[in-house]
């Protein structure tokens, strides 16, 4: 059984790829390479997966909404995804590479007892991208 | 080659996370505010997946019509607007977590859906838009 939760964060961002020219990386990411950023809302769901306990549950709620808060939102809500997140270093801001780094924030030394199954990002409503674990 | 196709239904009820045989104070550190005695309630939605081959001569997977009769017949008359702890079967014994829920919603349709050409695939219940859970009989 699985059980998906939803998270909100907001964040800024710019997708540029420094050894290109700036023609290249606006034909590459046209609006989303404005010089001076630009933010959306953006919209996490985590799954995990597993057995109910004798609670009847898969997944105590506090402890799941607690370790995303811990290790995403306090550290990625309200931040400039180039400049403030340890995780994003080094690479582009994708809604792609940020979905894996939310994986990777998220599964090491994963404390909880059902498997961490995916995690899906929306960037807008439009586009979403989802990674499974 | 199967098709998938899902149809959505809703239902609104109460409940209480609790398990009789714990105190308050464990029963809130396990179920948070779901626990609170006096029940508090949600407007369920469910989704249920149904897997099969296209009928050649209707071109349907599953009448659509009979699956509305059947999720309302087993989920939604029995559920919507009720407390599931005192009226609905077997949460007065069992906790009506989204989790129990999903297992009895998909034990309740298994055998009204599954036939020769069609079976029951999934079922997800969204207890609010930000949690839901998928089961699909799984032991």
């Amino acid at each position: 059984m699985k059980l998906t939760r939803r998270y909100r964060f907001a964040a800024s961002h710019r997708l540029d790829v420094p050894s290109l020219n700036l023609e290249e990386n606006r034909r590459l990411f046209g609006k989303c390479n404005n010089p001076y950023g630009h933010g959306h809302d953006y919209v996490v769901d985590v799954t995990v997966e597993g057995r109910p306990d004798e609670s009847g549950q898969i997944v105590n709620r506090a402890a799941l909404d607690d370790l995303v808060r811990e290790r995403i939102l306090t550290q990625i809500d309200h931040k400039n995804l180039n400049c403030d997140v340890t995780e994003l270093r080094g690479v582009v801001p994708t809604t792609e590479n940020l979905a894996e780094a939310l994986k990777s924030m998220l599964v090491r030394d994963w404390p909880l007892a059902p498997r961490l199954s995916g995690v899906r990002i929306s960037e807008t409503d439009r586009n979403t991208f989802e990674l499974r674990t | 080659m199967s098709m998938l196709l899902t149809r959505k239904a809703e239902f609104s009820a109460s409940h209480v996370c609790a398990n009789p045989a714990l105190n308050e104070a464990e029963n809130r550190r396990i179920y948070g505010s779901a626990a609170n005695p006096n029940g508090h309630g949600h407007n369920y939605v469910v989704e249920v997946t149904v897997e099969g081959e296209t009928d050649p001569v209707t071109g349907m997977v599953f009448d659509l019509r009979e699956l509305k009769e059947i999720m309302n017949r087993e989920v939604i008359e029995p559920m919507d607007h009720r407390f599931l702890n005192r009226e609905v079967a077997p949460f007065t014994t069992v906790v009506p977590t989204t989790e129990n829920l999903a297992i009895e919603i998909w034990r309740r349709l298994k055998p009204c859906i599954d036939g020769a050409n069609a079976r029951l695939r999934n079922v997800r219940l969204y207890e609010t838009t930000d949690l839901y859970v998928d089961y699909g009989g799984e032991v």
